[in-house]
Order: structure tokens, then C-alpha cells, then sequence
């Protein structure tokens, strides 16, 4: 059980939630994730760490309402528990010093982009941001990444703020082969695909943090695997984060869509329960 | 009953008691215990078929030494309590253990009746007496949890192994602590063996009555993660016991093996038992199994998988390289899913797994195997039969071709000796690091619960006998 100390709206449907975990806060990177249960029936669900904070012993997760599992964690309010946490998970971020960096975050992997983009910045890299969002009203935490990246860049699907397009537009009209040595990309499926087709014969390494389902997070299971470079790994003990040029980012997409009918059953069933028809 | 002066007389030639079983046709649909277990009549007429050996060969043979003899003595002279206690005594896991312990490798394949007849019940008779006296205990109000004042011991999982090293050593005094990675307790016991072969009430119940004695219990906790072994070190525990099973899985490696549709056995077991998807939507996790299932395997985990899908619906296979006589599973899971209606396939292997144009698996190639002379694991190597492919068509397809140790806290404490993956040991379960020991599947592979008690048990009195020492 950890207790929520604070929830806000980041955007009409990403919610960002400080939860109590004083052992994680002492121990994680940037690039790892924790699972998670709200309740006592939930799926376990993976959810970045985003943030920590020493004095209040907590760390922070931002999380977007999809589905059900994700809508019922969002409802919580501070000074509600969640019913289970476990972490901090997988390999943190490889983070060099000393190189130019592209950071690229689309939806809800902006948030998962800013602990990233700082250790980078940390350690001495010149980073760049590149953001992506539907409109204006869901930019999440531009503060916090204006003052990780060295340039921020936001790109709107509608063009209600900054670039009109999207980051792989962004993406193609401000930087050429040569002008970064890494680069980390993370969001939805297409995007990172999109990223790291746009980038294979840039001769920079780009590291795509990938988001397949999950079920123990503990390589346990198998039900993570995705293949990388002809090869089959456990995204949650080998990754999340990989080589982008390598990941059979098809086989992923199809993969990710097995429970769909189930998703839409047990969304249908709770939705009323949860008052959240967003 | 013959008498003789106050002794019941035994009648080893009378036959075996059968277990009473649910009906197939229920069972198909159902989640609900297959085995039934011994009425008190039965238990009592089995009981009596014990000829109480001067040398009592099943006592050696049970890896946990459980006091068959007398405990049999007892049930004979109508005290079922008396004789759980004699159980109790070695063993607080009567109900698991009557359950699931593999009692045709240890104590009944010793047991001197068998010689010449069947051999008597042990295992059953165990789980007699446990459920005997569960039935009445239930309403007894909890006594208040004992408070240990020992040294702290940290515990690693919460399998058979860590679990009754945690009974032995909190009968002793010490402050004991299990941490589990998942938020359910049980170890294999939880996420693997199914709910009909071992309802959760009678693994809960077994595992309060530790907690009862004092033992504390911490989920969602990954020793390599949340705390290091040096970390805990620090935090006062003064020795630690390494748990944490067999839970990594193997892969098939054939082409295909990441179509949807294409499952471990612990993946498909875990989403099943620990996520409980057998009652999807009142539970959120989902399972597919489609109309067609192939399970791949030989052992307790494709019994498992196998007899759940046959519980979905779906018309079940075992595909099994080798024959009948090399299955490794218990015996009763075997008939049982034979009874139910699962089809085994002997002397094939998978060699490719076809997808339609979204990902979902639906078709499988399959070679023929003949078998050789024994390989390694002393058993008849398979040999592929050049040419003798062929296609069928599948939904579903489960991995059930073995496990290996969890690498996480090894991967985390890389000083900790290892032989491929699993954690070396000397006697009493030491490893290469001081106070920290290591049982159970992490140290053997995959293996039995009995014997990862076992090993919790030597590992138990080795930090006992380490801890005693140092305080002198
Ligand atoms: C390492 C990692 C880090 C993540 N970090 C974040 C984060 O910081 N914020 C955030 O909002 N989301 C994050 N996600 C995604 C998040 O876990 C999924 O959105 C969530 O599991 C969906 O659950 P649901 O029941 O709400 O939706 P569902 O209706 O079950 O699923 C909606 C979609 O989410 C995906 N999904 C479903 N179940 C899982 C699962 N168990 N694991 C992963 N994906 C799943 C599928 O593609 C599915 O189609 C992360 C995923 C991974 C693997
Ligand atoms: C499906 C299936 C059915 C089986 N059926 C039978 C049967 O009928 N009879 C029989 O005798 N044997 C059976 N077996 C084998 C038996 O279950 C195992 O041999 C036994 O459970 C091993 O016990 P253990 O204590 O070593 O580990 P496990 O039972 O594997 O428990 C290990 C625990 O440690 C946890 N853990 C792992 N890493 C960490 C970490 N770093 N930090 C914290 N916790 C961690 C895991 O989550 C797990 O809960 C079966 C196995 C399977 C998979
Ligand atoms: S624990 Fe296993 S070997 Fe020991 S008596 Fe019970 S069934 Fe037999
Ligand atoms: S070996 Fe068999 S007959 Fe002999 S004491 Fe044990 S259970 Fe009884
Ligand atoms: S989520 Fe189960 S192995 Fe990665």
C-alpha cells in the first residue's frame, strides 16, 4: 500500500500522481519504470518514474487514462493508496557525457522523456528536446523540460502551439545527418518506428524506451518479449530501453493489440461504475 | 475392525483406497478442486493398511523426515488430531504437501506394502489430516502473533523453500522476514499450480499460521532492486536465505514463437492463477485461449496448462518428444488430464509456428521424433525422423519445455558464485558469500516443492548453527 500525496491534471486525460516509496525513491534511474496495481482486482501495469522527491520520500509517475487500468489509477485522489507498487525495474537509461543529444518524447512519453532528458544534461551532454502532442491543451510539464533541455521544441498535431505537425516532421526540418551523436526517443509505437526509419543511416545510435505488455516485470513471464535485432528479449529485465534501429517495431504493434477485444469488454463493464466517459 | 488386545490389527493386503474425484464432465468447467480427498471411513481404512515397520522405510525417504509411522498410528487410533500433530512436528504444510508433493518419488516408493501390494496412501493421509482439522479450527478466533526477539534473518521469495526455513527458524526464536517480488504469497505454490489442484484457501490458511508464529511477511519487494543483499545487511539482518525459484522461462526459439496467441506456461499459468483470469471481466487481467490449444511438454507445468485450457473450452494437446513413460509430471495430474479429455501426443516436436496477416498464430509444424540411446538427463534422447513433418492447425500454444533460476538478484549481486544461472552451494545450502545461503529451484533448476523444502530446512539449521556460534 502507498499512499498518494499529491494528484494533478496535467492535461485532460494525463494525470500526474507523487505516491510515498521511500526505498524506490533512494534507489532509481532514469529510464526505469515500477508496476503497479490501484486495486486489489487490477492488472499490474508499468509506469515510468518520473520524478523523486528525498524529503517527502516519494517519487512521481504521470500516467495517461486509456483504459481501464489506467482510468481507475487516475481517479485516485491524494491521501488514497495504491493497492500495490513494486520497483524500481528494468536497466536504467545508457547515459554518456560529453555528445550531443536528441531527446524525442510524443503523448504521454514526454513525461517519461524529461528524467532522461536531465540525466543527459546531468552528465554533461548538449540536449535538445523535441515534444510532440494532439493540441496545446495536452502539453504536459513544459517547466520541468525547458529547464532539463538545453532547446525545447514543441510540436502540435493541429498546430494550436509551436510546430504544426508531428515530432518526425519536427524531426526532419531541423536536423540533418551529422548534427547529433545519440539520440532517445520514446511514445506511441508509430512515432518511435517513424524516428528510427528517419534516422538508420544518420550514423547516430538512437535508444527507443519500448512499452510492450507486461504482466510480473520480473522476467518471469515472457509476455514482454519483443526482438531486437533478430534476437528475443525480455523488455522489462533486458530493457525497456534498446537498440530503435534494431526493434521489430511491427511485431510489437501486432503483439500489443492481442487483448484488444478484452480491452474494450472490461472497459465497457466498468466505465459507468467509474463515472469516467472521457 | 479385527482387534488384537488394544491394537487394531493391520490389513496391508486390503485394496488401496481410491481418492474420491469430481466428476470429469464438472470439472470441465470448473475451477473447483479436482481431488476430493479421503472421507474419515476411507482415511481410517487406508490408514490401517500401514503394517508400522520395525524400520520404517518412508520415514527416511520423505525428504522432510515426517514421522510417517506414527503419524498413521494415530489416525488408526482415531485421534486425527494427534496425528497432525505428529505431522506438525516436521512439516506445517500438511495441506500443501498432501496436495502436491510428488509422494510417488519419496515416501510411497519406500513404503515397504508397496513391495508386494500398492503402497499405502501417505500422501492423502497427510492431507486427511490437515483438512480434518482446518474444518473445525476455522471459526477458532486467531491467537495474537508471536513476537520473536532472535536475530533478523531475511528471507528471499516466498516458495516452499523460504517458507519453511522460516518455520524452523522462528520456532527458534529468530526475527524472520520474507520478502516476495509479486503481491501474492506461495512462490510457484501461487502463480503456477492451479486453484483445482490446490485451492488458495488451504495455501493461505498454511501460510497465516506462520505469520501467526511471528514471521513477517513484505510483498511487492525484489531483493536486487528495492534493496540490495549488502543492503539488508546493513539494515541488521544477520544472515539471508536466497529462495527465489526457477522462474525464468526457456524459449522454443523456432520461427513464429512471438505470434499472438504463443505462450510460456508461466505466463499463461500466472495470468490464469496469480491474475486470475479464469474469472475475467470480474478480474481485469485477460487470457486468450482459442478453440485449438497445443501445449508443449512433459512435466506438472503442461499438465497445468493443459488442463486449463481443456477448462476454457478448447480441444487440448500435449505434444510431448519423448513417450508416456518419460512424462515428468505427478502421476495423478497425468490420469487426471487424461479423464478430462486431453489428447497427448508422444514422439513429436514443434519445428515452426505459422501466423495469419495479424500476428495470431494458426497453424503449427511438427516433426516425429524415434527415440535413441539415453542422453544426459538418463533418459532416451529424442531423434528427429528426417522428412516426417506435418501441419496442424492451433489457436493457442503453450511452452511448457522448463525453467531456469530467476537471474535478478544474481545479475544485482554479481560476487554471488553461480553454474549456469544457478546459485553454487556447499553443504547446508552455504554459497560463496558469508551468512548468505541459498535452496530450492534457484539452487537445483526446476525441481520438486519437497525438495526445496528440504533444502530450506538444511539451509535453516546451517544459519542457525552459523548465528548460535557467532553469539557465543
Ligand atoms: C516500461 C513501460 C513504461 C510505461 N510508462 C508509462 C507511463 O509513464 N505513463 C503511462 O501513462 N503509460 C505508461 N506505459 C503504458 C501503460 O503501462 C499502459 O498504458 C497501461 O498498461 C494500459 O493499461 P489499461 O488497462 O489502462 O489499458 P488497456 O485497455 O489494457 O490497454 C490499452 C493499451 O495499452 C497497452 N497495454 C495494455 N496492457 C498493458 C500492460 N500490462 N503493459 C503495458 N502496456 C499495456 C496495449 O497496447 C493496449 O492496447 C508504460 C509501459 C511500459 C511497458
Ligand atoms: C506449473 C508448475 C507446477 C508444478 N507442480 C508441482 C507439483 O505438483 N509437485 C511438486 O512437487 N512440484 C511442482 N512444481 C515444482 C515446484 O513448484 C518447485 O520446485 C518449487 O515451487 C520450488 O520452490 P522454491 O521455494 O525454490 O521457489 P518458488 O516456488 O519458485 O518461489 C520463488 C519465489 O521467489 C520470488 N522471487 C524471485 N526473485 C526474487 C527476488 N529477487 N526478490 C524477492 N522475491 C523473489 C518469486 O516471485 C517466487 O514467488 C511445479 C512447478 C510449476 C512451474
Ligand atoms: S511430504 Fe511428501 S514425501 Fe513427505 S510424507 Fe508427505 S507426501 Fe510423503
Ligand atoms: S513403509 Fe509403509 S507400511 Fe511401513 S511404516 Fe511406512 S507407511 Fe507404514
Ligand atoms: S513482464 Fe513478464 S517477463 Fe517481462
Amino acid at each position: 500500500m502507498n499512499l498518494i500525496l499529491r494528484k494533478e491534471w496535467l492535461a485532460p486525460d494525463i494525470a500526474l500522481m507523487e505516491v510515498e516509496a521511500p526505498r524506490i525513491e533512494k534507489r532509481w534511474l532514469a529510464g526505469q519504470f515500477i508496476i503497479i496495481r490501484p486495486g486489489a482486482h487490477s492488472e499490474r501495469i508499468p509506469l515510468t518514474i518520473v520524478d523523486s522527491n528525498a524529503e517527502r520520500q516519494s517519487i512521481t509517475m504521470v500516467v495517461q487514462a486509456i483504459g481501464k487500468t489506467t482510468r481507475e489509477t487516475a481517479a485516485l485522489d491524494a491521501g488514497a493508496h495504491i493497492a500495490d507498487l513494486v520497483g524500481p525495474l528494468g536497466e536504467p537509461a545508457r547515459i554518456g557525457s560529453g555528445a550531443r543529444v536528441l531527446c524525442m518524447g510524443g503523448g504521454v512519453g514526454v513525461a517519461e522523456l524529461l528524467p532522461v532528458a536531465r540525466a543527459f544534461r546531468a552528465h554533461g551532454n548538449h540536449v535538445v528536446a523535441l515534444c510532440g502532442a494532439r493540441t496545446d491543451a495536452y502539453r504536459i510539464l513544459d517547466g520541468e523540460l525547458r529547464k532539463a533541455a538545453g532547446d525545447l521544441k514543441w510540436a502540435t498535431d493541429d498546430g494550436s502551439y509551436g510546430f504544426h505537425g508531428n515530432v518526425l516532421q519536427l524531426l526532419r526540418g531541423m536536423a540533418q545527418p551529422g548534427d547529433f551523436d545519440e539520440g532517445h526517443v520514446i511514445g506511441p509505437i508509430p512515432m518511435m518506428k517513424a524516428v528510427a526509419d528517419a534516422t538508420r543511416d544518420w550514423g547516430m545510435k538512437l535508444h527507443a524506451s519500448l512499452n510492450p505488455v507486461m504482466i510480473d516485470g520480473t522476467g518471469m513471464c515472457g509476455g514482454c518479449r519483443v526482438t531486437v535485432g533478430g534476437e528475443v528479449r525480455f523488455a522489462c529485465v533486458d530493457g525497456p530501453e534498446f537498440d530503435a534501429h534494431l526493434v521489430d517495431f511491427d511485431e510489437m504493434a501486432r503483439r500489443n493489440r492481442a487483448y484488444r477485444e478484452h480491452e474494450k469488454t472490461i472497459l465497457d463493464k466498468h466505465a459507468c461504475r467509474l463515472g469516467l466517459s472521457q | 475392525m479385527a482387534q488384537q488386545g488394544n491394537r487394531v490389527k493391520p490389513n496391508p493386503k486390503a485394496p488401496r483406497q481410491v481418492l474420491p474425484v469430481l466428476a470429469p464432465e464438472i470439472r470441465a468447467h470448473s475451477a473447483d478442486e479436482v481431488a476430493l480427498g479421503f472421507t474419515a471411513e476411507q482415511a481410517k481404512l487406508e490408514a490401517l493398511r500401514c503394517i508400522q515397520c520395525a524400520k520404517p522405510a518412508c520415514v527416511d525417504a520423505c525428504p522432510l523426515h515426517i514421522d510417517i509411522k506414527r503419524f498413521i498410528l494415530s489416525m488408526v487410533e482415531g485421534g486425527f488430531d494427534a496425528a497432525l500433530e505428529a505431522i506438525s512436528e516436521q512439516n506445517p504444510f500438511p495441506g500443501v504437501c498432501g496436495r502436491v508433493c510428488q509422494h510417488e518419488l519419496f515416501c510411497e516408493d519406500a513404503c515397504l506394502v508397496g513391495k508386494k501390494w500398492d503402497p499405502v496412501a501417505i500422501g492423502s493421509l497427510e492431507r486427511f489430516c490437515a483438512d480434518h482439522a482446518r474444518l473445525r479450527t476455522e471459526e477458532a478466533p486467531p491467537s495474537p502473533p508471536r513476537k520473536p526477539t532472535g536475530p533478523k534473518v531475511a528471507l528471499v521469495g516466498s516458495g516452499p523453500a523460504s517458507m519453511i526455513a522460516a518455520y524452523d527458524l522462528v520456532r527458534k526464536n529468530y526475527r524472520v522476514t520474507i520478502f516476495e517480488a509479486l503481491h501474492k504469497l506461495g512462490g510457484v505454490l501461487a502463480y503456477g499450480i492451479p486453484n483445482f489442484r490446490l485451492p488458495r484457501n488451504i495455501l493461505h490458511d498454511e501460510i497465516a499460521r506462520l505469520q501467526n508464529m511471528g514471521v513477517e511477511f513484505v510483498t511487492d519487494f525484489i531483493v536486487g532492486r528495492t534493496a540490495t543483499i549488502d543492503g539488508l545487511f546493513e539494515e541488521g539482518y544477520q544472515a539471508i536465505f536466497i529462495g527465489t525459484g526457477a522462474g525464468l522461462p526457456y524459449m522454443m526459439k523456432i520461427p513464429g514463437e512471438n505470434l499472438i496467441g504463443v505462450y510460456t506456461a508461466n505466463e499463461f499459468l500466472t495470468r490464469i492463477n496469480l491474475m486470475e483470469a479464469y474469472k475475467f471481466p470480474e478480474a481485469d487481467t485477460p487470457v486468450r485461449v482459442g478453440a485449438r490449444t497445443v501445449v508443449i511438454g512433459g512435466g506438472n507445468s503442461a499438465m497445468d496448462a493443459a488442463r486449463w485450457a481443456k477448462r476454457f473450452g478448447s480441444e487440448t494437446t500435449i505434444l510431448f518428444r519423448r513417450g508416456r513413460a518419460e512424462l515428468r509430471a505427478r502421476l495423478e495430474e497425468i490420469e487426471h488430464a487424461e479423464e478430462e479429455g486431453v489428447h497427448f501426443e508422444f514422439l513429436g516436436a514443434p519445428v515452426r509456428l505459422l501466423g495469419d496477416e495479424n500476428g495470431f498464430v494458426v497453424e503449427m509444424e511438427i516433426i516425429r521424433m524415434e527415440l535413441g540411446p539415453p542422453d544426459s538427463s538418463g533418459r532416451p534422447a529424442p531423434v528427429p525422423i528426417p522428412g516426417s513433418e506435418y501441419r496442424i492447425p492451433v489457436d493457442t500454444v503453450v511452452a511448457a519445455i522448463g525453467q531456469g533460476p530467476n537471474p535478478t538478484l544474481q545479475r544485482a549481486t554479481p560476487q554471488l558464485v553461480t553454474r549456469n544461472g544457478k546459485i553454487a552451494v556447499n553443504g547446508g545450502g552455504a554459497t560463496s558469500l558469508p551468512m548468505v545461503f541459498a535452496g530450492g529451484d534457484v539452487v537445483r533448476g526446476g525441481s520438486t516443492v519437497i525438495l526445496a523444502m528440504k533444502d530450506g530446512r538444511e539451509a535453516a539449521a546451517a544459519i542457525d548453527r552459523a548465528l548460535s556460534q557467532e553469539q557465543q
